[in-house]
């Protein structure tokens, strides 16, 4: 079953997406990842953007797909609740949907600053799905 | 961490000696306890940086080492391009040259005490601070790159601060060699209205008072007295830096030097392609750092113009404590020029050293040392030995004990700022949850961590400072 969860990191957090598919992971991750910085039950998917990016794997794909969202969120000052994503070979069509950032409404706590290649992993979990994690700088 | 694992040297100096692909020793500087406590990631990071070809000596930790991404959090390690040495964006980190700023005021705590609110809220109002805040300067594409090139000394030349703040910033507040073109488009698209903003999360502006002087003579020369009044600014190279670390992470995991004990040890050799265009990005990243405090000093002048005319603020100093920076120091009875890496440490020029102001090579260089809202932060003095120990280098903050969502649990924003209020501290935040996340006790205990670094000479504690206004983003 698709879902997201953080793991504990020193002085920062750590994403992780499960589903059933990569791109399900990917998409769980990205709510992890908009998870730290706002409380996403709060936001609407009322805009869409759409990012595209390429890396020569699936685990640095990852990085490059949370980093997409990451300025997303930075240059449009927005939050993100919704997430669909498509991969085809090293590269990855993703949408995101939110709104503009409302400091109250959205319990907003701390600003991504990147993610990284600490505790980076994509890959088959014990249940067969699939496990997309790695630690967010905050 | 297993202190039974290292091999003591004295009470505050611990060694993993060089086996396998180390290249140097591994030399963690802290007590028995602080060792205790720190992660066993800090150590197998100190023993992974210590694989990396042109290190010099050995790769140090401070005393508030913790994981981080590659290098540990409050790591330091000099590289030699002449031996093939390395360039590693993680161990510069994100928020390139992310660093304090301390000014006196003019003013004492009691002098505070009838104004403490008034100026508290001219300061959150004065200084954008938070997730998605913006602030007022835009610049155009010439501007950003000329803000990029020149750094504080850019800001002063357009009105924010004055020509003297320069001389108490390190580098007189200009990283020569910065490369503009070397900055992607991204990076400073994400700029575009994130100048003189503080930025979120451990970043803050306070009031602190002098709650403690160790060392008189340090303290006079710092112009420091009992009860004095300071500002203090914490903060980084906001979204360009961020997004420069991002970019070049990802070139160092792709083309970068191999072979690597871990990807996230990402880096190039100095004398590469890539090394020299993360070089000159990351210069102008950290003239963004110094430009970004220069232009919030402003702001604070202004707050404090407004509220307390009288106030006179003044630069102590900066630092910056995510940088990597060509220093000149004695390896093997020889000078050579080393790339040193500081990865959330603090450099600490001791008594003499030609770099430092003329006003302050007498003494040594002030060491900012952040701590958390609640508690207190130091400032300390950098001693002559530190260079022989490790590179003139000291800690740079409490380090956290507790993971965000550890605090979330513990702690809810507005009882934090209740409770700070009754011990006289006004907190000033736009985010509850920012607050709790950031609460005092989810942070080590920094009194420990000055104590240690002045065990181990690496710098000598000169005041305490307690907070009586924090803006928290």
């Amino acid at each position: 079953m698709a879902r997201w969860e953080h793991f504990a990191h020193g002085a920062d957090v750590g994403v992780r997406g499960l589903g059933d598919s990569v791109e399900q992971a990917f998409e769980q991750a990205a709510l992890a990842l908009s998870a730290v910085a706002a409380d996403i039950s709060t936001i609407a998917p009322s805009e869409t953007v759409e990012v595209h990016c390429e890396a020569p794997d699936l685990e640095l794909l990852f990085v490059s797909w949370l980093n997409a969202v990451v300025y997303e969120m930075a240059v449009r000052k927005m939050v993100f609740s919704r997430f669909r994503v498509a991969i085809t070979g090293s590269s990855l069509t993703g949408s995101l949907a939110g709104e503009k950032i409302d400091t109250q409404r959205h319990d907003v706590a701390v600003e991504v600053k990147g993610a990284t290649v600490t505790a980076l992993k994509v890959e088959r979990a014990a249940d067969g799905g699939w496990i997309a994690q790695c630690v967010v700088d905050v | 961490m297993d202190r039974h694992t290292l091999e003591r040297h004295s009470d505050f100096e611990w060694w993993i000696k060089p086996t396998g692909e180390m290249r140097v020793p591994g030399i963690i500087y802290a007590g028995e306890k602080l060792i205790e406590d720190m992660d066993e990631k800090v150590r197998e990071q100190v023993t992974n940086v210590a694989t990396l070809p042109g290190i010099q000596r050995a790769s140090y930790a401070m005393p508030d080492a913790h994981w981080g991404y590659g290098f540990p959090i409050g790591g330091v390690a000099a590289f030699d391009p002449e031996e093939g040495g390395v360039i590693s964006a993680g161990g510069v980190g994100f928020d390139i040259s992310c660093g304090v700023r301390t000014l006196h005021t003019g003013l004492t705590a009691d002098e505070l005490k009838p104004i403490q609110e008034d100026l508290a809220e001219a300061l959150f109002h004065s200084v954008p601070a938070g997730v998605g805040s913006t602030g007022a300067i835009s610049l155009s594409e010439r501007e950003m790159d000329e803000m990029l090139s020149g750094g504080a000394q850019w800001a002063v030349e357009h009105g924010y601060g004055l020509a003297e703040d320069l001389e108490r910033i390190e580098e007189s507040g200009r990283a020569s060699g910065a490369k503009p073109e070397c900055v992607s488009h991204a990076a400073k698209k994400r700029q575009a209205e994130e100048m003189g903003t503080l930025g979120s999360g451990n970043h803050y502006l306070e009031i602190q008072r002098v709650a403690e002087i160790f060392d008189a003579k340090s303290a006079e020369a710092f112009g420091l007295k009992q009860d004095d009044l300071v500002l203090s600014i914490h903060c980084g190279s906001r979204g360009l830096g961020h997004q420069v670390g991002t970019d070049y992470l990802k070139s160092m995991v792709i083309d970068g030097y191999r072979p690597i004990p871990d990807r996230e040890l990402a880096c190039a050799p100095i004398r590469s392609e890539l090394g020299q265009h993360y070089l000159g990005a990351m210069r102008a990243a950290t003239n963004c750092a110094l430009a970004n405090r220069q232009i919030i000093t402003h702001l604070a002048r202004g707050a404090f113009q407004r509220i307390v005319p009288k106030a006179n603020l003044t630069l102590l100093y900066d630092v910056s404590h995510n940088t990597c920076k060509i220093e000149v120091h004695d390896v093997d009875g020889s000078r050579r020029e080393l790339f040193v890496h500081r990865k959330g440490a603090t450099r600490a020029f001791g008594p003499g050293h030609p770099d430092l102001t003329p006003s302050l090579r007498e003494i040594g260089q002030p060491v900012l040392i952040g701590g958390t809202m609640g508690t207190e932060s130091y400032i300390l003095v950098g001693t002559t030995e530190g260079e022989k120990l490790a590179f003139s280098s000291a800690c740079h903050g409490a380090g956290r004990a507790m993971s965000r969502t550890q605090a979330m649990k513990h702690w809810r924003g507005r009882q934090v700022i209740d409770e700070l209020r009754e011990h006289g501290v006004l907190i000033r935040s736009r985010s509850f949850r920012g607050v709790a996340e950031e609460a005092p006790g989810a942070y080590k205990d920094v009194n420990a961590v000055a104590e240690a670094a002045e065990h181990a000479n690496l710098a000598r504690r000169v005041a305490r400072l307690v907070p009586l206004i924090c803006v928290k983003g």
